[in-house]
């Protein structure tokens, strides 16, 4: 059914929690997240034209890159974006058919290929285009949070976490439960005060992003100390470089 | 938004096919229109072929058409399930209504009152097909208190166009119809101009901004799109229309869609009978059809979801 899960405080509500000050954008989760699934639960993630022009293809997970501020307190940030699990994902209520579920146990979002019938309502109803249609199967898709590795016990313990966090090199992206407040992702989005995406749609999302942190700025910035270097005169020509040069042109004939 | 033409054509004929069986299944049991049972077969034949073509016509935007059964279950939380069942129940009265008036010559007592519920789920279906688009909160320009008064207008006049045009076929002169059809289109009107006003006047509350969580250092601009190529997101919710191509088509819609019909109706309606009313009642017809398919082409056409946000959209 459709009908979200009735909801209880304490209740499991598992994913992701994004560092914004820590992510450079070098699209490893993308690439993992891709590899994964492309084998996983919500298997294939084809590709179109792959070897032509206009190539596309099925992503779970997609990195964006922004600038914040003018000037000297500008910075650059890298945004990765995937689904959100949200508390009031309309991506479920719109569906027709009951393929698209939220699992009460976890919160997890999840789409059944098999009833799903393709008719795209549930991407029109994500307000952060987290789901992408395969075109191939006539099926939609999205991210499972890796529901085939965080509770795949032929996986080592520490490797039950979804692949985009695994791989991340930087470690800006941390998974668990974010409905249990003493969690450590509940303590970091405390901490960092974590900021939800489009919160005046009212989708609640699960995700956190954590905004990038304020720089310590010096009061003034002095000249760099490669400006002499820069600004070095040109000498004149001496017998030397005259020589140099005759015995160049010697040697071209 | 994309707009795909089998949704274009779901929306427009459905909503016309309706609006007509809405009209013809109240219209009927309280002796309104020609009690002929020939007449019953056109009237309720275009109705349903109209309805009926344009649900079919909205399977062919499914991925999976073969699964489409399955979209009747989940009528408690999804619009768009719900107007499967309503438009598909609305058949089932419907086609009682049409055997008892067309075949036994009845209108009256229970066969009535089958075409009076036929009609109340052909105007709930119309209400439906409105809400699927006004419950998406990342499309403001569907988000919005005059889509669903928009659709139910707009299909009422392409009825009541179709309606006036028939009866004048068996009474050979202006009726209710054309007077009710004059009126529609007027109140069709209104209700166009009162939407593109609304969408061009009010943008979401959602910006690049909210949808980052960014914003505290100044501004926000995309530097980097994700992918260099187009994906999914960008072909389904990234089209865009040029403001002048938007403009030009807008003309187009007012003119084919409510200038024209409002003229030739009004004209009909004073000529009362002759061939020349039936001409323009017919030219009425032909005209909204152009007109409300361009108009639900900009309907999509002009529609911006908040994923563009994403990818450099200064707003939505």
């Amino acid at each position: 059914m459709t009908d979200l899960p009735a909801q209880h405080p304490g209740q499991k509500k598992l994913g992701l929690v994004i560092d914004l000050d820590l992510c450079v954008g070098c699209h490893a989760c993308a690439t993992a997240c891709k590899e994964w699934n492309t084998g996983g639960h919500m298997a294939p993630l084809p590709d179109f034209h792959p070897y032509g022009a206009g190539v596309w293809g099925v992503w779970f997970n997609r990195i964006h890159s922004f600038e914040e501020g003018e000037g000297p307190g500008a910075r650059t940030v890298h945004f990765p974006k995937s689904c959100l699990h949200c508390e009031e994902p309309a991506c479920v209520t719109v569906c027709p058919t009951g393929a698209s579920y939220k699992r009460a146990e976890d919160g997890i979002v999840l789409v059944n290929e098999a009833i799903c019938i393709g008719c795209q309502l549930c991407a029109w109803a994500c307000p952060y285009g987290a789901r992408e249609f395969d075109a191939d199967e006539g099926v939609m898709k999205k991210c499972t949070l890796c529901i085939d590795r965080i509770y795949n016990d032929t996986l080592l313990a520490e490797d039950r976490i979804p692949a985009c966090v695994m791989v991340c090199p930087t470690k800006a992206r941390h998974f668990g439960d974010l409905g249990d407040a003493d969690s450590p992702v509940s303590e970091l989005v405390a901490e960092r005060r974590g900021r939800d995406l489009m919160p005046e749609l009212g989708y609640k999302p699960v995700n956190k992003y954590l905004p990038p942190r304020r720089e310590r700025m010096v009061e003034a910035r002095r000249p760099l100390a490669l400006d002499p270097v820069m600004a070095e005169p040109e000498r004149p020509e001496g017998i030397g470089d005259r020589l140099l040069r005759w015995a160049d042109r010697v040697l071209s004939r | 938004m994309q707009p795909a033409l089998s949704i274009v054509f779901f929306t427009t004929a459905s909503g016309a096919g309706f609006a007509l069986l809405m009209l013809v299944g109240l219209g009927a049991p309280l002796g309104l229109l020609p009690q002929d049972p020939w007449f019953g077969f056109v009237a309720l034949g275009t109705a349903v072929v109209l309805a009926g073509g344009g649900l079919a016509s909205s399977a062919f935007h499914l991925g999976r058409p073969e699964r489409a059964l399955r979209a009747f279950s989940q009528w408690r939380s999804s619009w768009l399930s719900r107007e499967g069942v309503v438009s598909v129940l609305a058949f089932v009265p419907a086609a009682v209504f049409g055997i008892g008036w067309v075949f036994f010559g009845v209108t009256r007592g229970a066969v009535g009152l089958c075409g009076v519920l036929a009609a109340a789920l052909a105007i709930a279906s119309v209400y439906c097909t409105g809400m699927i688009y006004a419950s998406l909160k990342p499309i403001r320009q569907w988000h919005n208190g005059w889509v669903v008064p928009n659709y139910l207008a707009l299909g009422l006049m392409a009825g009541l166009l179709l309606l006036d045009f028939l009866v004048r076929f068996w009474v050979g002169r202006a009726t209710m119809a054309a007077l009710l059809a004059v009126i529609a289109v007027a109140v069709a009107w209104w209700s166009k101009e009162r939407y593109w006003r609304f969408i061009d006047t009010v943008s979401a509350l959602s910006t690049v901004e909210t949808a980052t969580a960014l914003g505290s250092r100044g501004k926000v601009r995309m530097l980097e799109p994700p992918h260099t190529e187009e994906n999914y997101l960008l072909k389904e919710m990234g089209f865009r229309i040029a403001r002048k191509h938007a403009a030009r088509l807008r003309r187009v819609a007012r003119l084919a869609g409510f200038a024209v019909p409002a003229l030739l109706s009004l004209a009909a309606l004073l000529l009362r009978g002759g061939g020349f009313a039936i001409a323009a009642a017919g030219l009425a017809v032909i005209a909204a059809a152009l007109g409300l398919v361009i108009e639900r082409w900009l309907f999509f056409a002009e529609a911006k979801h908040t994923v563009t946000l994403y990818y450099g959209a200064a707003s939505v």
